[in-house]
C-alpha cells in the first residue's frame, strides 16, 4: 500500500488538481450559480488549450493565457447569445457551440489534431528561470508553487466578484427568477456575463493545461465536463455549501481530491482505457452519495423505532 | 405620480382564449398618494400591477411614471423606481443568498446613481442594514449571515418590504402581500407597511380583499370591476363610509355584487 501514495503522486495529483480547478470554478458559476447546464465546457477547454498552444509557439507564453481567456469569453459569449437572445434551449445551445467549436479548435491548431511545445518557453520554464538554482527546482516543486499562486488569485477574484452589485445580481438570476424580474436585474445580461465569466476560467484552464503538459491534443476536453462536475460535487458533499469563499474553497478541494483518485486508480493498474469508466462511476457515487447516506440513516431510524415499539407494545 | 391613461390589454387575442382583461383603464395618482384596491376575481388588478411594471406592454395606452413615459421601458428599467411585493412570500428573495446580500442586492441596484457594477457594500451599508431590520422587531438584525430560505413567510416578506423600500422608490406596489401570512404576522408586515409608507411618502397602490382595510388604509380606495375603475372615492366622503356602504357603491356602479371568493367584510 505504501506504493501508493508516494509524494510524486500526491504532488502530480495536486498540480492537475489545481489547474482543472478552473474548469471546475467555471462549473461552478454556470451550473450552481445561474443554474444553467452549460455543456459547451469541452469544446471551451479544448479552444483554450488550442489556442494558448498557438500562441505558446509563436514565443508568447504570457500572452498565450490571456489570448485563451479571450477565446473562453468568446465561445461563453456565443452560448449565452443563443440562448438569451434567439430563444435556443439553455442545454442546446451548449451542445451547438460545443460542436461547433471542434471545427474552430482544429483551425486554431493549424489545421492538425495536436501541437506540441516540448521546445518552447511557458509560464512554468519562465517561473523556474526566476526561481534559479534551489531545491524548488530541483524537486519540481516550483510548477506546484506557480499554480497555486495563480489558482488563489483567481479564486480570491471570483470570490470578491460575486461580492459586488454585479456578481450579486447573476447570483441572484439563478437562486429566483421571480424577484430579478421585479428587481431591475436584466437577466439576459447577468448570464451573458456570467458565461463569460465561466468561459474564460474554462479556456483558462485549458490553457495552462497546454503549457503544463506540452502538448495540445484535439480530443483533450472530451468528458471534461463530467469530470468537472464530480470534482463539484465531491467538493460540495465534503466541505459543504455555505459563504461563497468556503464553497470556493469546496470547489478547489473538490478538484484536487479527484484527481488523486484518479491517480490511485492508475497507480492501481488501471488500464488507460478504462480511466473514462473510472470517471463516469466516480460522478455517479459522488452525485449518489448523499441521497444515500440520507435514505441510509432513515432506514435504520425506522428500524430501531419500530422494533422499540414492538417492544414497548408487548409491554 | 403615476398616471395611466386609457390602458387597453387582450390575452390571447384572436383565439377562442380570447380574454380583455383592461378595458380603457385610467387612473392617475397624485404624489404621496396611498390607494387600496378592492375588486371582484379577475377584475384586472393583478393585470393592472403588471402593466405598470412592464410584465408585458399594454396593447394601447399611456403609462407615465413622475412624468416619465415608461410605456414602452424595459421591465427591469421600470423595477429600478418601482417595488413590487407578491401575495407568495417566497417572490420576493433569494433563498440561497443570505439576509445581508438580498439587502446588499436590493441597496446597490435600487441606487444605480451611485453604484457601478463592481460597487460592494461598506461596513457602514451593513450598519444600515442592521438598523433597517431592527425596525422589524423579528431578530433579524442577528441573523444577517443565514440564508433568506430559511425565514418563515412572513419574515420573508417583511424582508422584501425592507428590500424594496431601503431605498424610496417612486411607487410602491403591493399585491395582497399580507394575503398569505397568519393573522399575527400579516397585522405586524401591515403596520409596518403604513408605518414606512407614511414617513416617506411613498406613493402606494395596494390590493386588498379585507374591505375593512380597503376603507381604512390609506387616503383614497379604488373598487374594480371588468377592467376598469368603477368606484374611486378619497378625502372626507371616504371617512363617512362604511363597508356595507362600500358594497352598495360597488353594486351601483358595477351593476352587479361584489363576487371575490375571499372577501372579508370584518376586520
Amino acid at each position: 500500500m505504501s506504493q501508493i501514495f508516494t509524494v510524486s503522486i500526491l504532488q502530480s495529483a495536486l498540480e492537475l488538481g489545481f489547474i482543472y480547478s478552473l474548469v471546475v470554478l467555471a462549473l461552478f458559476i454556470s451550473f450552481k450559480i445561474l443554474n444553467i447546464a452549460d455543456l459547451s465546457t469541452d469544446g471551451c477547454f479544448t479552444l483554450g488549450c488550442a489556442v494558448a498552444a498557438s500562441v505558446t509557439i509563436s514565443g508568447h507564453p504570457v500572452l498565450a493565457l490571456f489570448a485563451a481567456m479571450g477565446a473562453g469569453v468568446l465561445s461563453g459569449f456565443i452560448t449565452a447569445f443563443l440562448q438569451t437572445r434567439l430563444g435556443v434551449e439553455s442545454i442546446l445551445a451548449g451542445i451547438i457551440v460545443n460542436t461547433g467549436l471542434y471545427t474552430v479548435n482544429i483551425a486554431a491548431m493549424g489545421f492538425s489534431a495536436n501541437l506540441n511545445l516540448f521546445q518552447c518557453d511557458s509560464i512554468f520554464t519562465m517561473a523556474r528561470d526566476f526561481i534559479g538554482e534551489s531545491s524548488l527546482v530541483t524537486g519540481g516543486w516550483y510548477k506546484l508553487l506557480l499554480l497555486i499562486v495563480l489558482i488563489l488569485v483567481a479564486a480570491v477574484l471570483v470570490t470578491l466578484f460575486l461580492g459586488t452589485r454585479l456578481g450579486l445580481s447573476i447570483r441572484a438570476t439563478g437562486d429566483n427568477a421571480a424577484m430579478v424580474k421585479a428587481s431591475s436585474i436584466n437577466p439576459k445580461f447577468t448570464i451573458t456575463v456570467g458565461l463569460c465569466i465561466s468561459g474564460s476560467l474554462t479556456a483558462l484552464s485549458g490553457g495552462i493545461l497546454a503549457q503544463y503538459q506540452k502538448s495540445c491534443d484535439i480530443n483533450l476536453g472530451t468528458g471534461m465536463v463530467t469530470i468537472a462536475l464530480a470534482s463539484l460535487i465531491i467538493g460540495e458533499t465534503l466541505i459543504g455549501t455555505g459563504p461563497v469563499a468556503k464553497r470556493v474553497a469546496g470547489v478547489i478541494f473538490g478538484s484536487c481530491l479527484y484527481r488523486f483518485i484518479v491517480a490511485v486508480a492508475i497507480r492501481l493498474n488501471v488500464p488507460a482505457e478504462c480511466l473514462k469508466l473510472v470517471s463516469a462511476l466516480i460522478v455517479a457515487v459522488a452525485i449518489a452519495f448523499p441521497y444515500i447516506k440520507e435514505n441510509a440513516r432513515f432506514t435504520k431510524r425506522k428500524y430501531t423505532e419500530m422494533a422499540r415499539r414492538k417492544k414497548g407494545g408487548a409491554a | 405620480m403615476l398616471e395611466l391613461k386609457n390602458i387597453y390589454k387582450t390575452f390571447n387575442a384572436g383565439t377562442v382564449n380570447e380574454k380583455r382583461v383592461l378595458k380603457g383603464l385610467s387612473l392617475s395618482l397624485a404624489d404621496g398618494d396611498f390607494a387600496t384596491i378592492v375588486g371582484s376575481n379577475g377584475a384586472g388588478k393583478s393585470t393592472m400591477f403588471n402593466a405598470v411594471t412592464g410584465v408585458f406592454y399594454v396593447d394601447s395606452g399611456e403609462i407615465i411614471l413622475d412624468g416619465e413615459d415608461i410605456t414602452f421601458k424595459k421591465e427591469y428599467f421600470r423595477s429600478k423606481e418601482i417595488g413590487h411585493l407578491f401575495q407568495d412570500p417566497m417572490l420576493g428573495t433569494a433563498p440561497h443568498m443570505t439576509i445581508e446580500e438580498n439587502m446588499a442586492l436590493a441597496y446597490l441596484r435600487a441606487s444605480k446613481g451611485r453604484h457601478g457594477y463592481f460597487s460592494r457594500v461598506s461596513k457602514k451599508d451593513k450598519a444600515m442594514f442592521k438598523e433597517h431590520l431592527r425596525m422589524l422587531d423579528m431578530g433579524l438584525e442577528d441573523r444577517m449571515k443565514q440564508p433568506a430560505g430559511l425565514l418563515s413567510g412572513g419574515q420573508r416578506q417583511a424582508l422584501t418590504l425592507i428590500m424594496a423600500t431601503m431605498v424610496t422608490p417612486k411607487l410602491l406596489l403591493l399585491d395582497e402581500h399580507t394575503a398569505a401570512l397568519d393573522p399575527a404576522t400579516a397585522e405586524k408586515v401591515l403596520g409596518l407597511t403604513k408605518n414606512i409608507v407614511a414617513e416617506r411618502k411613498i406613493t402606494c397602490l395596494m390590493v386588498t380583499h379585507n374591505m375593512h382595510q380597503a376603507l381604512t388604509l390609506g387616503n383614497r380606495t379604488l373598487m374594480m370591476d371588468a377592467g376598469n375603475i368603477v368606484f374611486d372615492v378619497s378625502g372626507e366622503e371616504r371617512s363617512r363610509l362604511s363597508v356595507e356602504d362600500l358594497l352598495n357603491k360597488f353594486k351601483d356602479n358595477a351593476g352587479k355584487n361584489l363576487d371575490n371568493d375571499r372577501i372579508l367584510l370584518s376586520d
